[in-house]
């Protein structure tokens, strides 16, 4: 990075002061005398400055001067803020105990932190945390002084893909990209005779600077499109190795406005029905005729995959197709059905897409009325060989790369009749030169109204004469009905009955505010591994393009059979993650399964044997189909899914063609007899038949059923909240767990790689929910698996999720809660008399281990973060347990506690909380290293700690920002890499959220001011499986 | 990381893994939870974890306080806390009064054996109290304080520990066979009379030590009991009144109100020279720590075989403290008082079975 300090001789806008007041706990570095001599270094760009030694103390108190860095506002928001803390050896060098890196952009806009001081832990990459220090940073920005255009100061970020709480959107400009290249210092021929420290330090800080300008000119482009904001900003790294590190970065700009009066604002616990009227009235004829530009239908563009490989279905289906003219859009059904509102809608829209390269929208749920139609999901990937980046400047082949991708996602969408692309996101998988990026996305077609600058007053006018179409609207096909881009089973919309829809919708994007559900969601896995030969080079890129249709079909049937087995119709928050590794390549789907009403009734799942004269075979064919029978009946009854019976007359008659109605009526019949019957004469039910021809397809089924439900009272998603629950508590536990799992490399197939995979993402679930029992009843919200193949034979898991509870049914709570709390006193009482013996006398608590354990986290919660004298008082007002809790209090001295509690979710929201203020996001990135893998603790161990070292670091700046929870938190990266012969390991992590101000809703009533209170502490479990 | 942790949870730590898997298995955690074996085993590896990082943590309390690696509730804090310096009253009647030396440390697996206390947990509570002594070993100010301040204990504990340090530094001898039937409150009753009355502390607030060491100045004065104690052991023809006024004063008060008079009347001499030569030798270290023993073997066990009951005693002792201030010759008022009133508390409380 070039020093921009003294380029142009520009004149100084910003002033940064910063003063370094106390350490604590520092580690001890003088083995004589058990103390440290500790001293600082504040640096910023070129300019360093140091506090005195503070001689012979653990708990230093420099209390220094203000050091002032005269910098332009560029620097600003590039550099990160170092600060080092050394112990002063008068003979030697100085050692450094550690440092901390703080990221200045929350002070750049002036809606945001004004200060930041608090205590941050001191961080080493070998050593971990090593004690805190006290630091007190603050700008001064001198806005009029120039017209800075290389700095977008003032542009507001959210890693929120949603518009966040407290604003409005006025206009939402679209999407904006952006990446920076640069050698990665780990690969510089300097890393061979540096320490791992200053290699490792040197990352951090090369990465911290990347992300830094990185932000900075999205900003750029940001104000070029007249925006004030980034929504959904996702930043993720490429490691390329040898060919360097890429830091790229989308989000969706908008121009957002502060609602000034937040009390108006409906509570942020859920995504709440209040949103429910949408400002677009859907013309009712159904439109099939486009005036638009011709969409260029391919048959390959098909929504889901990229490839051809939708072979199973072709053979009927092409037929089907072959009875619409490809070109003829549909002149025949234009006279009788066209829509001029919707045209002209279709019209509006596009002009206002078209202005953009890629109408592109990170964001997942949107304000009420935004989306129109919904097509389905898009993808795309491409295979790369890395190649050295020569002018890191000039990043044009990573460039060209992206935009090719997007250019094909594009498309796809086009092919669907949709002019947009929502929930959008991109990714990365690499195995030494080998690259794979993927896109995907929800082709959509949206309301043009928010998208134009100027058209929002109109807009909100006629939002009030508009009235509320039924919320189905997104689920009616945005495609021609006859020239269908892929082969589809279309139906008269359940809900309206005006216009088509299919028979399952899968999207990238939240389950809308507006939908109709019936009972409850799930969360789908799709999971599936392939061997591949090692290769190098082109040969081994080539076998990975090979492959990639087809894992990408097997995915697809295994997510369509398993939510048929659910007794769903709709997959939200999906998410495809195609991991490439040495000799394997790993697929891993996620999503949420709901059942819309709008949708029809999935049919069954029918097996279909192949030899149908052997008589045993047959026998066996019809258990397995009476297995799965009965798991669609139990799974319709866990998820509640029961939706009304309507006669089929009504849904059949507005069909002209009847071979059309009879294929419909069977797809929405349950009966299995039937459907066996049916199938055979039509063959038009590929999706929903099984042929068992060998023995993988028997596998396939097998795989169906050993997925186990989550235990009694648990539910998980993917999507922020669960559907079908509305009812939160605001006792919610974010947590992280990394799997680490070695295959044993004999013999080893796709059959016993896949079941190996399965168990593991099994396991980890299960051992969730053993960790999470004393939630019950609650919900594991947007469950994120994340999977990676850092060496051969090796798979690593990371999930990261939030579980809420919530009042599984709140009349019959209140009648229950005398007896209950009865029984929690007498538990807490039983726990006092056994005068917590640490070991062997565990038996009376075990016995009932929910109880004492829940009771205590409960009443805490409810008091953390509130002053003690204060507490008692509250106490009594708040709970009934006061009581009891009294008695706990009587234990000393804990409780003038000065850690301010931070909360952590990878939700947009906290349960029972409001959110009152965005202080800006955080993006960090640690290194973790270690020689002493064993001594650590192993893998697991050394996981363990690092995961909570993160978490600490994440917490204390949130809270030296003035805020007190993260939302929208997500672990973008956790590589992990181990060398046990040496006995070294090596973890990389990057986190990003939004840092924000809550206020529970009860405080805001009674006392505004007060912080937020209740307690979540992020957890983490390591664990390795050999 | 699993800061949800279960009390239940916490509990097996000194166990080996496998143990503890076993121990929560037989809880009957499978069938409530419907778990495996190997969530089992890999959840309580997880809490293995946490508390592996806690346990450092919780060596300097303030810093469990401070931390910032996990979110833990004051009142969990508190309860990790108390629960971690908890300790077995087997244990501590095996270390109490012992010096909290490398030596101690390397007999533990004989304190393991001898009361089937696994020896990671003997290890634990034996480093909890050195610790403790090393912080407050030369501390000002009252000892209880001190701890509860360093460690963060809830009041009953922190008196323990303090009864602890004040046993350690002056290595009273607790082991001894005669001495077994004593239990820890025992001491720990007796250690809290010692420093309220005996310490530095007890006459000035202000000083180093003050509630660990005794008050050299009073033991040496105690030295002066022990001419008036053989005067009032004496003979009571040859030496006169003195003595003789002693007993005949306590023994007139005491007839008809004292079940054991006969015997009290005939062992008195032997009594009453018993606690007064052990005030006189107070000054010796050695004294110092036989004087539990000798509490036992000359006043203890020769009331014991005479059948007195906790009455006759406390009757006994309240007249003969009393009585020496009748006495015209007496010059040691109030030594006798901060003398006798710790004396007697302490045989009240050890006088059991």
């Amino acid at each position: 990075m070039a020093d921009r300090r003294f380029a142009g001789g520009r004149k100084m806008p910003g002033k940064l002061k910063v003063k370094i007041v106390a350490g604590r706990h520092l580690p001890v570095m003088d083995r004589a005398s058990d103390l440290t001599d500790a001293f600082v270094e504040v640096k910023f760009g070129n300019t360093t400055f140091k506090t005195d030694v503070y001689p012979k103390s653990l708990n230093p108190q420099w209390n220094s001067e203000w050091f002032k860095f005269e910098v332009d506002d560029e620097d600003l928001q590039d550099e990160p803020l170092q600060i080092t803390v050394l112990d002063h050896d008068t003979y030697s060098a100085n050692d450094a105990i550690g440092k901390v890196y703080i990221d200045i952009d929350p002070l750049l806009y002036s809606e945001a932190a004004t200060v930041i001081s608090g205590w941050f832990p001191i961080y080493d990459t070998i050593h971990g945390i090593r004690g805190e220090i006290n630091v007190v940073v603050k700008v001064d920005l001198f806005n009029d002084l120039n017209r800075f255009r290389q700095s977008s100061c003032g542009v507001k970020f959210f890693c929120t893909t949603s518009i966040p709480k407290c604003y409005r959107a006025v206009v939402i400009h679209g999407f904006v990209e952006e990446l920076v290249v640069n050698e990665d210092p780990e690969y510089q021929w300097i890393d061979r005779i540096r320490t791992p420290r200053a290699s490792n330090e040197a990352r951090q800080r090369l990465i911290s600077l990347m992300s830094g300008e990185l932000q900075r000119k999205i900003g750029l482009k940001v104000l070029e499109m007249r925006g004030n904001a980034v929504v959904g900003y996702l930043q993720c790294f490429d490691l390329e190795g040898e060919s360097g590190l890429v830091v790229r970065a989308i989000g969706t700009v908008c121009t957002l406005d502060k609602i000034s009066n937040t009390a108006f604002l409906p509570a942020c616990n859920s995504p709440s029905k209040e949103m429910k009227e949408i400002p677009f009235n859907e013309d009712p004829n159904p439109n099939t005729h486009s005036s638009g530009p011709s969409t260029p239908l391919k048959n390959q563009t098909y929504s889901f995959s990229p490839s051809k490989s939708y072979s199973r279905q072709s053979s009927s289906s092409d037929t089907d197709l072959s009875l619409t003219p490809k070109t003829g859009m549909g002149s025949g059904s234009a006279g009788k059905e066209g829509g001029p509102f919707k045209a002209l809608l279709r019209q509006q829209t596009q002009t206002a897409l078209e202005q953009r390269e890629f109408p592109f929208f990170t964001l997942t749920a949107f304000p009420p009325g935004f989306l129109v139609h919904v097509g389905g999901v898009v993808s795309a990937r491409s295979v790369k060989l890395l190649d050295r980046i020569h002018n890191p400047d000039e990043p044009e082949t990573r460039d060209a790369w992206w935009a090719e991708i997007r250019q094909e996602i594009k498309s796809h969408a086009k092919a669907l009749g949709c002019h947009a692309v929502v929930g959008y996101s991109e990714s990365t998988s690499i195995c030494e030169e080998v690259c794979i990026l993927s896109a995907s996305g929800t082709a959509a077609v949206l309301n043009p109204r928010f998208l134009q600058d100027g058209t929002m007053e109109g807009c909100l006018e006629q939002r009030i004469e508009e009235t509320s179409p039924p919320g189905c609207g997104f689920c009616h096909i945005p495609y021609d009905e006859l020239n269908m881009p892929f082969p589809a089973h279309l139906t008269y919309c359940y809900n309206c009955r005006k216009q088509k829809v299919p028979d399952v919708l899968f999207t990238t994007i939240d389950l809308p505010a507006e939908a109709m559900v019936i009972g409850k969601g799930c969360l789908i896995q799709a999971r599936l591994c392939r061997l591949k030969k090692k290769a190098q080079a082109e040969a081994n890129a080539t076998s990975i393009s090979n492959l990639l249709p087809f894992m990408e079909y097997e995915v697809h049937t295994q997510l369509m059979n398993k939510l048929k087995l659910k007794g769903m119709n709709a997959l939200f928050g999906l998410r495809i993650q195609i991991t490439v590794g040495e000799n394997m390549l790993m697929g891993l789907a996620s999503a949420t399964g709901v059942y819309l009403t709008a949708l029809p009734t999935p049919g069954g799942i029918q097996i279909a044997g192949k030899t149908p004269n052997d008589g045993a075979y047959e026998q066996h064919v019809s258990h397995m189909q009476k297995k799965i029978n009965d798991t669609i009946a139990k799974n319709k009854e866990l998820y509640e899914i029961n939706p009304p019976e309507i006669p089929e007359e009504i849904i059949g008659s507005p069909f002209p063609e009847p071979r059309q109605r009879s294929r419909l009526l069977r797809s929405q019949s349950e009966s299995s007899d039937e459907v066996m019957e049916l199938d055979l004469s039509h063959g038009k039910k590929d999706a929903f038949v099984l042929e068992i021809d060998d023995t993988d397809a028997m596998e396939d089924v097998h795989s169906l059923l050993t997925d186990v439900p989550p235990p009694p009272g648990f539910y998980s998603c993917n999507t922020e909240i669960m559907p079908g629950i509305n009812n939160w508590t605001s006792d919610i536990q974010m947590f992280t767990s990394v799997r680490v799992s070695r295959l044993s490399n004999i013999n080893l197939t796709n059959q016993t790689l896949n079941k190996n995979f399965n168990d593991l993402c099994e396991n980890l679930l299960k051992s969730l929910y053993f960790k999470l029992r004393s939630m019950i009843p609650c919900c594991l919200c947007h469950v994120n698996f994340t999977v990676a193949l850092p060496e051969d034979e090796v798979i690593q898991v990371t999930v990261t999720a939030v579980a809420i509870t919530f009042d599984k049914n709140q009349a019959l709570q209140t009648s229950k809660v005398p007896v209950e709390k009865t029984l929690q006193r007498a538990s807490t009482d039983n726990e006092e008399q056994l005068q917590f013996p640490l070991e062997l006398c565990s038996d009376p608590l075990v016995s009932q281990p929910f109880s004492p354990a829940k009771e205590v986290l409960e009443n805490a919660s409810s008091h953390t973060g509130i002053p003690a004298a204060q507490r008692a008082a509250s106490l009594d007002k708040a709970s009934p347990l006061a009581e009891g809790h009294l008695r706990h209090r009587s234990v000393p001295s804990c409780t003038n506690s000065t850690v301010s509690v931070v909360k952590m979710t990878p939700l947009s929201f906290i349960p029972g909380a409001k959110i009152t203020k965005y202080l800006g996001i955080i993006n960090m990135f640690f290194i973790r290293e270690t020689t002493s893998l064993r001594e650590e603790g192993g893998v697991s161990g050394f996981l363990h700690a690092f995961i909570a070292e993160v978490f600490a670091m994440v917490r204390a700046h949130v809270a030296a920002l003035g805020g007190n929870a993260v939302v929208s938190y997500i672990m973008k990266q956790c590589v992990f890499m181990e060398n046990p012969n040496k006995n070294q390991a090596q973890c990389l992590i990057n986190v990003s959220g939004d840092a924000v101000i809550v206020v529970r809703e009860s405080e805001l009533e009674m006392v505004p001011v007060q912080p937020s209170a209740a307690v979540s502490q992020p957890a983490s479990a390591g664990d390795v499986t050999t | 990381m699993w800061c949800r942790v279960d009390p239940a949870d916490l509990s097996p730590f000194p166990l080996p893994v496998s143990d503890a898997v076993s121990l929560r298995l037989r809880s009957g955690i499978l069938e409530q939870t419907g778990a495996t074996v190997d969530v089992l085993q890999s959840d309580t590896m997880d809490h293995y974890r946490t508390f592996h990082m806690l346990e450092r943590l919780l060596h300097t309390p303030s810093k469990l306080i401070h931390q910032l690696h996990f979110q833990i509730p004051p009142s969990r804090q508190a309860m990790l806390i108390e629960r971690y310096y908890a300790f077995d009253e087997a244990f501590v009647r095996e270390v109490l009064g012992k010096k909290l030396s490398k030596g101690t440390k390397k007999d533990l697996d004989d304190v393991s054996t001898k009361t089937g206390i696994t020896l990671k947990s003997c290890r634990r509570q034996f480093d909890n109290f050195k610790r403790v002594f090393k912080v407050v070993e030369e501390m000002r100010g009252s000892l209880v304080e001190n701890i509860q301040q360093h460690f963060l204990l809830s009041d009953r504990l922190a008196r323990d520990y303090a009864a602890i340090v004040f046993f350690a530094n002056s290595r009273f001898e607790t082991g001894k066979k005669k001495l077994q039937f004593l239990t820890f409150e025992d001491f720990a009753y007796c250690a809290e009379q010692m420093i309220q009355n005996w310490t530095l502390g007890a006459v000035d607030s202000n000083v180093d030590d003050m509630d660990v060491d005794l008050d050299k100045e009073f033991l040496q004065e105690l030295k002066e009991l022990k001419a008036w104690g053989e005067l009032a052991a004496g003979e009571p023809l040859v030496w006169g009144l003195t003595s003789l006024s002693l007993c005949s004063l306590v023994c007139t008060s005491l007839r008809g109100k004292i079940s054991v008079y006969n015997e009290m009347e005939a062992n008195f001499k032997n009594l009453s020279r018993a606690l007064v030569n052990m005030a006189s030798k107070l000054i010796h270290t050695k004294d110092v720590r036989d004087f539990f023993i000798d509490l036992v073997e000359k006043f203890i066990e020769p009331c014991k075989s005479d059948k007195w009951t906790l009455n006759d005693l406390r009757l006994f002792l309240t007249q003969y403290m009393t009585s020496a201030h009748t006495l015209d010759a007496f010059r040691h008022q109030a030594l006798w008082d901060r003398y006798m009133s710790t004396i007697k508390s302490c045989l009240l409380k050890m006088y059991h079975d």
